[in-house]
């Protein structure tokens, strides 16, 4: 066409059309720019925040470790041979450990020097090595090498978040401690590995013992909660009143209503599940199962609207001819809407459960930012969840807590990620086009 | 219908097998101060890996919250110990045993101490009690003499005491909901008013009016609320180095290199300092347990034995090594007898 306007001039529609073209086609790359801004910002912020966390996160998922020759003596675990394992139990074994940094270290005398010595290992030593006897009482009497991890300050330092530089009294390492690390480092005694603890642990107040395993068994078991709740509740609630309600000034109040829930600020849940599910209820503090209510009333209203916008997408002749050959309304739904509306019903509810993964407020209310150190062992024992742990660990005073703290805010995004990518995956997958 | 029947129905035994097991409680649950919080909670790790029981459960709920969920009722449902960052009030009592609560017994633990505190890239702070009152009251003596209140005038440190730096006054502190806040105001604020003569002489005609000019915080920009989050304020310290903040010693202790405490009436803000009482700025901290709980709950008597040991409270115990300030050796026996003889609190 714009070749054409050159020999047409007295065309004054086409002309007009020319001498606004230049205009619109600017117009045109200005908006497309826009976009391309828009995206490249949020991708910087985002990529800025994923950078941030993980530049400061990944060194927890290596763990200081310092070799030391354990010599489990007899006489001072079971001094008369019964092998009886509440002897073995309460044993001393810190002083096994504390015999052999000695052996290490013969010149440390004084008792305050020895004391600082002893600092060297985390107190999870003296427990692993209580675990190793109990589990094979064949031990005693034989020395074993073994690796055991090293205290916090020592495992920042080797991380280097301990600036040697600094003097002295600016230091939580004194240079003494610093001498007697760098011994260890130059006999190989000292390695960096895996921090398979960090996986495997509840949470401890000792950042080399703490891990994400607790909040992440509370988080599955509140999550599997809210989710047998909701789910049912939910797709049953949108199938009603899309399939079979009558469409009268109820039924507006209550979609009106649901809407309107699905605003409401998350800590007022908190406070509901506080005067209903504790006070009337009396279900215990704590408790996954209250968390899993809590959220589950949080997330009704998401699902309902998901499973209700499901519902509406699935096309009116579907139902026409599956009522023209007969079927009944309940056959109708279950068998033809129903089935066609559930990935977008799934998309709706794994969208709501990762909402619900990382809510913290409604929590707050009902006990679940606690110290728990014992992994959960059902939905009544006492837990905590991803985000409250990291809420937990940042507001620690200890250094090392900073890295754990960014650590399992990783763990929680790849969670995140996952879920909602397998949200992605079931549309992609299963969602029918008209 | 058939999976959906059959959630349902996972559903109500999920529930049903709730109120079954809720019958006993085998672990210990403490509640209260977040300033104990550290504390208590090492004591519980400690416990739970030394003993055959479970891990206490411990919720940092602020003092007063605290205070609130103990005082409930007495039963497995309500927590055994809670923790505070400052004495029980009477009204607390009156409430306590309205509900039932009649014999609890109180424990002190130990002393923190509360740092005011600047970054390392600025001179360090020297300040007395006053001028801190003088900074952050709301209202103070008129500066020309006269013996009555106007609106705090000061805007720069230098405008109290020439001596001080010609900064702005920048405090980052903690809301009113925190313990730290409520010791602060106590200890500093009201430290600092008493050295005025004629505003200590309104305590004994009017001790409300005495507490309005002495507690109140100035709301006009200098002192800035940072929630109750001390490593946040640590971390703003670091990047405005004209401000103060206040937090809890442990935090000071643990961040030695990115921050220094202001020396309070000549004295530094030191471990030594603060176990002498010769820092101003330190409180104790109590814990507070039911004695209807003792020998129904399991563990609970096996707790108290660990928390009131010397290796957890004593002068090279765990406790210290995480910040606390450890009580004189006669205090500590004091206390120790009196969890063992569970004995009943009252105000003396």
């Amino acid at each position: 066409m714009s070749q054409s306007a050159p020999n047409a001039p007295n065309n004054s529609t086409a002309s007009r059309v020319q001498a606004g073209l230049k205009k619109r086609y600017a117009q045109e790359r200005r908006f497309r720019f826009y976009g391309v801004l828009a995206i490249t910002l949020s991708l910087l912020f985002l990529s800025f925040l994923f950078f941030n966390i993980s530049s400061k996160g990944y060194t927890a998922f290596q763990q200081t470790f310092i070799q030391i020759d354990v010599h489990f003596d007899e006489n001072k675990i079971d001094p008369d041979g019964t092998r009886d394992s509440e002897t073995l139990s309460s044993a001393n074994y810190g002083g096994l450990i504390k015999s052999s940094l000695r052996s290490i270290f013969p010149d440390v005398k004084k008792r305050k020097d020895k004391k600082k010595l002893y600092k060297l290992l985390s107190p999870g030593a003296t427990f692993q090595l209580r675990e190793m006897v109990m589990n094979n009482p064949d031990l005693i009497g034989t020395t074993a090498r073994i690796w055991v991890p090293a205290d916090d300050d020592y495992d920042m330092l080797m991380k280097g978040h301990i600036d040697r530089t600094l003097p002295e009294n600016e230091r939580r390492l004194k240079d003494q401690d610093i001498a007697w690390f760098d011994h260890l480092i130059e006999s190989n005694a000292v390695e960096k590995r895996f921090n398979l603890t960090f996986f495997t642990a509840g949470d401890s107040r000792e950042p080399e013992l703490a891990g994400i395993w607790g909040a992440l068994v509370g988080s599955l078991l509140t999550l599997f909660i809210t989710l047998i709740i909701c789910f049912p509740l939910g797709v049953a609630t949108a199938v009603y009143l899309e399939e079979f309600a009558p469409q009268n000034r109820w039924t507006d109040l209550i979609e009106v209503n649901i809407n309107n829930l699905a605003a409401v600020p998350s800590i007022i849940f908190g406070l509901l599940g506080l005067a209903i599910f504790i006070n009337v209820f009396h279900l215990p503090r704590s408790a996954p199962i209250l968390g899993g209510l809590v959220l589950a009333l949080m997330t009704l209203p998401t699902i309902i609207i998901a499973s209700r916008t499901a519902l509406k997408s699935v096309p009116p002749s579907i139902r026409q001819a599956s009522l023209g050959i007969g079927a009944s309304k309940m056959q109708t739904v279950m068998f033809h809407v129903l089935p066609l509306a559930m990935p977008g019903m799934l998309t709706g509810t794994i969208i709501g459960m990762a909402q619900a993964l990382g809510e913290t407020a409604p929590l707050l209310m009902i006990g679940m930012v606690a110290f728990i150190v014992d992994i959960p062992a059902g939905v009544t024992d006492p837990a905590t969840v991803l985000p409250v742990q990291i809420f937990l660990w940042a507001d620690s005073p200890e250094r090392a807590f900073v890295e754990k703290t960014s650590a399992a805010i990783m763990v929680l995004l790849a969670f995140l990620i996952a879920m909602n990518s397998l949200a992605i995956f079931l549309r992609k997958r299963f969602e029918k086009r008209w | 219908m058939l999976k959906k029947i059959a959630l349902t129905s996972l559903v109500s035994i999920t529930l049903l097998g709730t109120s079954q097991t809720f019958a006993a409680r085998d672990y210990v649950t403490i509640v209260g101060s977040s300033t104990v919080y550290p504390f208590a909670t090492v004591a519980a790790e400690q416990f739970s890996k030394t003993s055959k029981f479970k891990t206490p459960k411990v919720e940092a709920t602020g003092s007063g919250g605290g205070l609130k969920l103990f005082c409930a009722s007495v039963g497995i449902k309500s927590p055994d110990i809670t923790n505070a960052s400052r004495r029980i009030k009477q009204s607390e009592v009156d409430m306590c045993s309205k509900n039932g609560v009649k014999e609890i017994v109180e424990v002190k633990i130990g002393y923190d101490g509360i740092a005011v505190a600047n970054s390392k890239k600025s001179k360090p702070f020297d300040l007395t009690l006053q001028e801190v009152f003088l900074a952050l009251a709301k209202e103070v003596p008129d500066p020309k003499g006269n013996e009555v209140l106007v609106p705090n005038p000061y805007k720069k440190w230098s405008d109290i005491n020439k001596k001080l730096p010609d900064t702005k006054i920048e405090v980052l502190g903690p809301p009113p909901t925190s313990g730290t806040r409520d010791a602060f105001v106590e200890l500093a604020m009201e430290g600092g008013c008493k050295t005025f003569p004629w505003i200590k002489a309104i305590k004994k005609q009017d001790k409300n009016r005495y507490k309005s000019i002495c507690h109140t915080i100035r709301e006009d920009g200098p002192y800035i609320e940072v929630g109750e989050n001390d490593n946040l304020i640590v971390k703003k310290l670091e990047a405005n180095p004209n401000a103060l903040g206040i937090f809890g010693y442990s935090f000071l202790d643990q961040n030695t290199d990115k921050v220094q405490g202001a020396r309070i009436n000549g004295v530094t803000p030191e471990f030594e300092a603060i176990a002498e009482g010769d820092y101003p700025i330190s409180r104790p901290l109590y814990f507070y347990l039911k004695k209807a709980h003792v020998g129904k709950i399991v563990g609970l008597k096996e707790f108290l034995a660990e928390f009131t040991s010397d290796k957890a409270w004593g002068e090279e115990g765990y406790l210290v090594d995480k910040g606390m300030i450890p009580m004189p050796e006669a205090e500590r026996e004091k206390f120790a007898s009196d969890v063992k003889s569970l004995k009943k609190f009252s105000f003396e």
